[in-house]
């Protein structure tokens, strides 16, 4: 058998379901090959999506239509407005997910594609002609031809598990665990590296104590992960909603893991991989932090039908009876029956600086990589990648113009530069503090900075399409009638307690002050309060912050006039005079494409960037 | 030891000490080799004759002027501070100059930037560590707001600390120095004296002097530019006399020490050095609520003169063992304290985060380098983070 498509995705997870959504959008014939149909869309770690940073990145991906949001509103059953005490552009939406709700919805909305088939099998070859990429080998001697192909196989390569003095290989689910891939990747040459991640024990929800516990309840509010609303544009929230839990490690805890310290894989030796400092093991939380008396631990149920909980923040390797005594020495878990015990999983990854800005791999034109094989972590940063890299996947086979989001406008952006430009030390997690214009880049202001963006470049369906115009055309009234001229006195008599200097100035401006509230904003211009809560709130929070986002706004001209100035990727480094042996090894690896995003490699010096543009004048000018 | 022999004729040229230093460890941070040559012009002459002969291809010429420190600089064998420091030594005409320059060279500055962005990456760990991880229980948040503004503030203040310190412009341009007083009042004549050769036109018809006259000279191992002045006479008729005397009045004000040549109740500077500066004059009487009375004519008393201008000058250089800022590093350090001091002002965390981002932007350019990842390796090794 043989089929042709314009795009093979290979895998199903999150990265590969948002790359066969995007790539579909944009009218590609779409394959998408994974082991089992039946898993697509699984979580396989954490039932929950959101977060800060994360909670951004899944903003965008639905302002650019993709699905992870619309499946997270499908199946939330908690709500939690993180940082909702701080200025809007920390505060990360989060909610935790019914697996089995997830899973249904990004299955039903994959069929919804007339453009994608979903094809079951193995991938156990790429097929090359002419050094460009032509299809997929699969397991059942039938090959997929198509230009373009994007991989986002997650930790299946090279996949090890460890608990204890146990270790085993394949990944969690995949025991299939496609070495043969792996092993045509190394072939190919192309820089693999090695790094950890881990998973604690699953509990039986029906032998926790939860009377004896704090209880964290969902948020009272209505929003929702997608812009769209949960339920088309309902704005409901489809499921019942469930309560947490915390408990937390005490004295006791700690000594019950010293003790089965050495015969952790962590401390052994027996892991050579990189695991991330922003998601601890409990052994290292502990070994490095050993002050601390005691560490949170949210008990999150996994979904309405299930009794399974999810004991979030002990992530663990250590053997499976330290493991039962350490949960048994917490509060509410004297009786807890463990279901599955944690483990560590070591994998290989692709070193992300030999990717370029739309995630091609420069090596094998036509091959895109997406998600966890990039050295990422979390479904969110794998959703974003997927949708680039789907997109970009279409984009070369059609003949479109790229997709390249940057560090300016988006998290998806600042994640792609971060990644092709520093590669990974440790599994990548997106962070605010990841993101230099962050006052711009709000989890609620997504739509307007994506949405336009994701019509121009064919990614955004009818239904969103219209909204969007629609809301563009009242965010445009608000706009006018926010430009309206008061005067201190005006402002004095609908109560806003500002200085009387006789000073003028447009609502917009009026807002930024501290003696204005949105009550005054909206005595002064009562269209406002028509508005949707979210619309409303994203602009009066744009007034607030005015003063520096116009001061960031010079900062960005100043970049993106360096990212005009193009830097040829086969330049050869070594030929540059001044060049530390170090700053060439990066350079290399990175292959930055324009100077703004050589400056942006770690230990390159003005100096060098001004060897590197005089390098490339010359070069130019021969 | 070894035999220096030139490739063409096979003379032998010399017998050097030569010494080989690998990269990146070396000077320049690439390999280098030295040649200790006995000393004597026409063994030099030789040797860098049989150098230039050598085939183009070996690509051997001599180094531009700066391109060793330049090489080091692009190399990362030192940084931006420091290589100012070496390209200030090697333009360093007075002691004083040379050795703040070799301090700065050996990186003083350097060191306290370091010092600086230390404490300023801690305070946007703490700042980023309660914005991204307050709400997971790792970060204690009670009271840290208060810590944070005050270490801001501290900071900030040790900087403008150091801004209050001397510039190295003092050191570079010479203190300025101004003679001032009425015509004929023998200001050119000292200046000549100073300046040991005739730098301003000497004469006896009152208002030779219509310019500033700006004369470089060392005293002490200090640089003084010392400024001559038109005599500052009443109500002149002539326009360009007029000229000079506005100009010679805004040379008063701003310089850092004043020679007043003319009447002690009509000094227009408090801290001035008042000089009767013509006592070999015959009839001459000591006026009263004179500092100094000197003749630049027989140099009677001029010594005095000089090491009073000395010990002023000592007061206003940076003391040996402490280094000076240029205006490049003194713009950049103030740029950062306003930063600083707008963080600590503020109360939204989110601003007091774009306000350190600022500061370390500056921070960043003073040191010719940048990242994000520093900031978040201060934050990593610092807390204990996620869940």
């Amino acid at each position: 058998m043989s089929a042709n498509f314009d795009v093979i995705i290979v895998g199903g997870g999150h990265a590969g379901c948002e790359a066969a959504a995007a790539a579909a959008r944009k009218g590609a014939r779409t394959a998408l090959v994974t082991f089992d149909p039946g898993t697509i869309g699984a979580m396989s770690c954490n039932p929950a999506i959101g977060g800060l940073g994360k909670g951004h990145l899944v903003r965008e991906v639905d302002a650019l239509d993709g699905i992870i949001a619309r499946a997270s509103d499908d199946a939330a059953i908690h709500h939690r407005m993180l940082n909702a005490s701080k200025g809007k552009a920390v505060q990360g939406p989060r909610i935790q997910a019914d697996r089995a709700l997830f899973r249904a919805s990004v299955q039903r909305q994959i069929a919804g594609f007339e453009k994608i088939s979903v094809i079951a099998g193995e991938a156990l070859d790429l097929i090359v002609e002419g050094g460009k990429i032509a299809g997929v080998l699969l397991d059942s001697g039938a090959s997929v031809h198509a230009p373009a192909v994007v991989l986002a196989t997650g930790t299946f390569l090279g996949g090890k598990l460890f608990r204890g003095e146990e270790n085993f290989v394949g990944g969690r689910v995949q025991e299939r665990a496609a070495t043969q891939l792996g092993e045509r990747l190394r072939g190919y040459g192309l820089p693999l590296g090695r790094l950890k991640t881990g998973t604690p024990p699953r509990l039986d929800g029906r032998t926790i104590d939860w009377g004896v516990l704090e209880v964290q309840p969902s948020d009272s509010g209505s929003w929702t992960m997608s812009a769209m609303g949960g339920r088309a544009m309902g704005k409901v929230r489809s499921q019942p909603q469930l309560s947490c839990a915390i408990t937390r490690t005490n004295e006791a805890t700690h000594e019950i893991i010293r003790s089965g310290l050495d015969r952790s894989p962590l401390f052994s030796g027996a892991i050579e991989g990189r695991g991330p400092r922003y998601c601890p093991s409990i052994e290292d939380k502990i070994f490095r932090f050993g002050d601390r008396d005691g560490h949170q631990v949210f008990l999150e149920p996994e979904g309405l039908s299930s009794h399974l909980v999810y004991p979030n923040g002990i992530s663990t390797s250590l053997p499976v009876d330290v493991q039962e005594a350490m949960l048994r020495s917490m509060r509410g878990l004297e009786r807890v029956r463990m279901e599955v015990p944690g483990y560590a999983v070591e994998y290989d990854y692709l070193d992300p600086r030999a990717l370029d800005r739309t995630l091609a791999l420069g090596a094998i034109p036509g091959l895109y990589c997406a998600g966890q094989l990039n050295g990422t972590t979390g479904y969110e940063e794998a959703a974003a990648q997927g949708l680039v890299a789907g997109a970009n996947a279409a984009a070369y086979a059609l003949g479109h113009a790229p997709f390249l989001p940057d560090r300016a406008e988006s998290y998806i952006g600042v994640m792609i530069d971060d990644l092709i430009l520093h590669g990974v030390t440790e599994p990548y997690r997106m962070l605010t503090a990841r993101a230099e214009y962050r006052l711009r880049l709000r989890a609620d202001n997504a739509t307007t900075r994506l949405t336009g963006m994701g019509i121009g470049h064919g990614l955004v369906g009818a239904e969103r399409r219209h909204w969007y115009e629609e809301r563009n055309a009242r965010r445009n009234d608000a706009l006018e009638a926010l430009a309206t001229v008061k005067s201190a006195s005006e402002m004095k008599r609908i109560g806003a307690d500002v200085r009387q200097d006789g000073s003028r100035r447009s609502l917009f401006e009026w807002a930024r002050f501290p003696e204005v509230g949105e009550a005054h904003v909206l005595a002064s211009a009562p269209m406002l309060a028509g508005l949707e809560d979210d619309l409303r709130g994203e602009i009066i929070e744009d007034a607030r912050y005015a003063p520096y986002l116009e001061r960031q706004t010079s900062e960005i001209a100043d970049m993106r006039r360096n990212e005009a100035i193009r830097v040829p990727v086969d330049i050869d480094y070594d030929e540059i005079g001044g060049l530390s042996n170090e700053m060439r090894e990066r350079l290399g690896a990175a292959r930055p494409e324009t100077l703004a995003a050589a400056s942006r490699i770690g230990g390159i010096t003005p100096a060098a960037l001004a060897a590197i543009l005089v390098h490339v004048r010359r070069r130019n000018a021969a | 030891m070894h035999s220096l022999v030139d490739p063409a004729t096979g003379d032998l040229l010399d017998r050097a000490l030569v010494l080989g230093f690998r990269g990146p460890q070396s000077a320049t941070g690439e390999d280098v080799v030295e040649w200790h040559c006995h000393g004597g012009q026409a063994v030099v002459r030789a040797v860098l004759a049989a150098l230039a002969k050598l085939p183009v291809a070996m690509r051997v010429r001599e180094a531009e002027p700066g391109e060793f420190t330049r090489r080091a600089f692009e190399n990362g064998r030192i940084d931006l501070n420091e290589a100012e420091g070496l390209a200030d030594l090697l333009s360093a005409e007075t002691e004083s100059q040379r050795r703040s320059a070799l301090l700065m060279a050996e990186g003083h500055f350097s060191r306290r930037l370091d010092a600086w962005r230390v404490e300023l990456l801690r305070c946007a760990a703490q700042t980023e560590s309660l914005l991204d991880f307050s709400d997971e229980d790792d970060v204690p948040e009670t009271g840290t707001g208060d810590k944070l503004r005050r270490a801001t503030g501290d900071l900030a203040a040790d900087m403008r600390a150091q801004l209050a310190a001397p510039s190295a412009e003092r050191l570079n341009e010479g203190i300025r120095v101004v003679l001032a007083g009425p015509p004929n009042a023998g200001k050119s004549t000292l200046l000549n004296a100073l300046a040991g050769r005739d730098a301003a036109i000497v004469s006896d018809i009152a208002g030779t002097t219509r310019d500033r006259i700006d004369v470089v000279i060392s005293l002490g191992g200090i640089a003084f530019t010392v400024t001559d002045t038109a005599g500052l006479a009443e109500a002149s008729a002539d326009r360009v006399e007029r000229i000079g005397v506005d100009l010679a009045r805004q040379a008063i004000a701003q310089c850092d020490i004043l020679l007043w040549l003319g009447d002690p109740e009509e000094c227009p500077r408090g801290d001035a050095i008042k000089v009767a500066a013509q006592m070999d004059r015959s009839g001459w009487a000591l006026p009263a609520g004179v500092d100094i009375a000197v003749s630049a004519v027989t140099g009677e008393n001029m010594q005095a003169l000089v090491d009073r201008l000395v010990a002023r000058a000592a007061e206003m250089i940076p003391a040996e063992g402490s280094y000076a800022l240029h205006r490049r590093q003194r713009d950049g350090v103030a740029r950062m304290a306003d930063a600083l001091d707008r963080a600590a002002a503020e109360r939204d965390l989110l601003i007091v985060a774009e306000h350190l981002r600022a500061c370390l932007g500056e921070m960043d350019r003073l040191m010719g380098k940048a990242g994000v990842e520093d900031m978040l390796d201060s934050l990593f090794s610092r807390f204990c983070i996620g869940k």
